[in-house]
């Protein structure tokens, strides 16, 4: 009897030490391009062809500054923060107030009008960045310094909008509706009640629509890339494939400036990755 | 009245920048139209149309297969790797939870940044793969990776090695993605059916056949819809790593489109779109009915 349990424990251990080498070794995958390319940003261009080393032995940590400096990767960077600010402030704003709306009030069309706003989440347009480009042209919002920062900024409103108003309207729609009757009772305009009562209850699918369209903006390459054709507007994304193509390649000054994109996504991602995955999973489930 | 405020600003939005640019894709497919502003686009009727499906644009229907590659690529590689992730990581063994926060990291990422990390691993003179194979002793086997040459192989090599290490790359960036959502349907089933199941006397092999499979199919449906629709569509990837090269070996349908576009045949572009978008939607509307007929049976 004794002997057949450590056959089955031995069994049972080498199962998991199995599967745990196989889950290692993926991990290790999802890892090591990181690490390298903080190696590649350590090291010079000289370097860079003869050391290969993971980490360097002399690390250049001067790199990050320079390429936050001649590389403009600060302006790309404070643009990132521009655009990611601005559009998920308008589309938590926007997307609220719609999704309060078809939760709660009654209007004409008013199914009509979600079932728009779904079909629009599931329908592919590939290659819809086309007629986009098109449109804002035709709006004249590609010229000059302020018009193409403004044109993007709506462009990628539309983009996270359908999603996010579903989001919220699955959320308003469960929320217990005594609160509100309570402040109608007492006195709340509609939209009074959408800002003290929906909003603040609402707070973690905002979290979720937050991080999701953050996420969706910051990593956004193609309409910036049709869009923002000066220096001085473009986005970290655009800004890294300008630098690959500019000159002969400076390889750590390159790594650098993408460990520079990646660092605020690495850290939010660490911080609120249940709302990140909530948000992916909701994503996916919408179909 | 005072309902419609609240719509408003989402209904203008949506209007100018979805359904504006729609029925703007639409027109300009029926057009002949160089991006010119104050030149009007002209009516060409279904010239596009005929012009793509009739086979004259060959680059497109290859682009189309280049696509179908690496969609195939993430239906089997990606997609199983993911699956037997997630079922290692649903059997309750401690520490999941780290092994899910780094699955998830490749796809938190964007394009750009995975394509240009992956181009220098890739890169021929000192990348990190060539350096590693000669490290180990198989120096021999080093290439350059995204551009092969005629002395470093056969014809075959230099055609299929660029599509295949992007393939490789989409499946890296992709697999965390499945592997949350498969996982998520795995950890919806109830745990007393595996109990039964073993009760009865079922092993591991049988229980994943009889229990969890048949559970799961919904769940697998939906990611294979998801990976083709993601895998077909990408491209960013492709712009970061190759831009389309070595000649048209890593073209994709959008960056197709991309380029007509770049080139002023808009109308041309947004046919493209347009035929695209139907092929895309009408794959994914024949999964959805045979994972609801395989459902019925």
């Amino acid at each position: 009897m004794k002997k057949k349990i450590n056959i089955y424990a031995v069994k049972k251990c080498s199962i998991a030490f199995l599967m745990h080498s196989f889950l290692i070794a993926v991990s290790a995958a999802c890892i090591f391009p990181l690490l390298w390319m903080l190696g590649t940003a350590l090291k010079t261009q000289q370097t860079v062809f003869s050391d290969s080393s993971l980490f360097p032995q002399y690390p250049h940590w001067e790199n990050f500054y320079i390429a936050w400096t001649k590389g403009h990767f600060g302006i790309y960077f404070l643009n990132s923060v521009l655009y990611t600010v601005a559009v998920v402030i308008g589309i938590v704003i926007i997307a609220s107030l719609a999704a309060y709306a078809f939760s709660r009030l009654q209007f004409p069309f008013k199914n009509f009008l979600f079932y728009m706003f779904l079909a629009a989440m599931m329908i592919p347009l590939p290659g819809s960045f086309v007629a986009l480009f098109v449109a804002l042209k035709n709006m004249h919002l590609t010229e000059g310094f302020i018009l193409p920062r403004i044109g993007y900024i709506f462009a990628m409103i539309n983009v996270g909008l359908s999603l996010s108003i579903f989001i919220l309207k699955t959320f308003f729609d469960q929320m217990p509706k005594d609160l509100e009757d309570a402040a109608r009772v007492d006195g709340c305009s509609k939209l009074g009640v959408w800002w003290h009562m929906a909003l603040p209850i609402a707070r973690p699918a905002i979290a979720v629509v937050v991080i999701y369209n953050a996420l969706n903006v910051w990593n956004e390459y193609v309409l910036a890339m049709l869009v923002l054709q000066e220096n001085s507007l473009m986005p970290l994304q655009r800004g890294l494939m300008i630098f690959r193509g500019a000159h002969m390649t400076q390889y750590p000054l390159l790594m650098a400036g993408i460990t520079i994109t990646i660092i605020p996504i690495i850290i939010t991602y660490f911080i609120m990755q249940k709302y990140i995955i909530k948000g992916i999973t909701a994503g996916a489930m919408k179909g | 009245m005072v309902n419609y405020l609240f719509i408003l600003p989402a209904v203008l939005i949506f209007s100018l920048f979805y359904i504006y640019p729609f029925t703007k894709v639409v027109h300009l497919s029926l057009s002949q139209w160089d991006g010119i502003a104050f030149k009007p686009a002209a009516f060409v009727g279904l010239a596009h149309f005929k012009n793509i499906l009739s086979g004259n644009a060959t680059q497109w229907w290859v682009s189309m297969a280049q696509a179908g590659y690496i969609t195939f690529w993430a239906l089997t590689l990606q997609n199983l790797l993911a699956l037997l992730l997630a079922l290692a990581c649903d059997k309750a063994i401690k520490a999941g939870a780290v092994y899910r926060v780094i699955f998830f990291i490749p796809p938190i990422l964007s394009e750009v940044v995975v394509g240009l990390v992956w181009w220098w691993i890739y890169d021929g003179n000192w990348g990190l793969l060539n350096q590693w194979l000669t490290n180990i002793g198989f120096g021999h086997f080093a290439h350059n990776w995204l551009s092969p040459s005629l002395e470093e192989g056969s014809r075959f090599l230099v055609r299929a090695l660029p599509l295949t290490c992007v393939a490789i790359v989409h499946c890296w960036k992709g697999f965390g993605w499945a592997f949350i959502i498969l996982l998520a349907g795995l950890q919806n089933i109830p745990r007393d059916l595996y109990e039964a199941a073993k009760v009865d006397g079922a092993d591991p092999w049988q229980v994943f056949w009889k229990v969890t499979f048949p559970i799961l199919i919904p769940v697998i449906v939906l990611v294979v819809i998801l990976t083709i629709l993601a895998s077909m569509q990408s491209f960013v990837l492709i712009l970061a790593m190759t831009n389309g090269g070595p000649y048209y070996y890593t073209e994709v349908p959008v960056t197709r489109i991309l380029d007509s576009m770049k080139n002023g045949y808009f109308g041309f572009a947004c046919a493209q779109s347009v035929i695209f978008g139907l092929i895309l939607l009408g794959l994914s509307f024949s999964q959805l009915k045979i994972s609801k007929q395989v459902h019925r049976t």
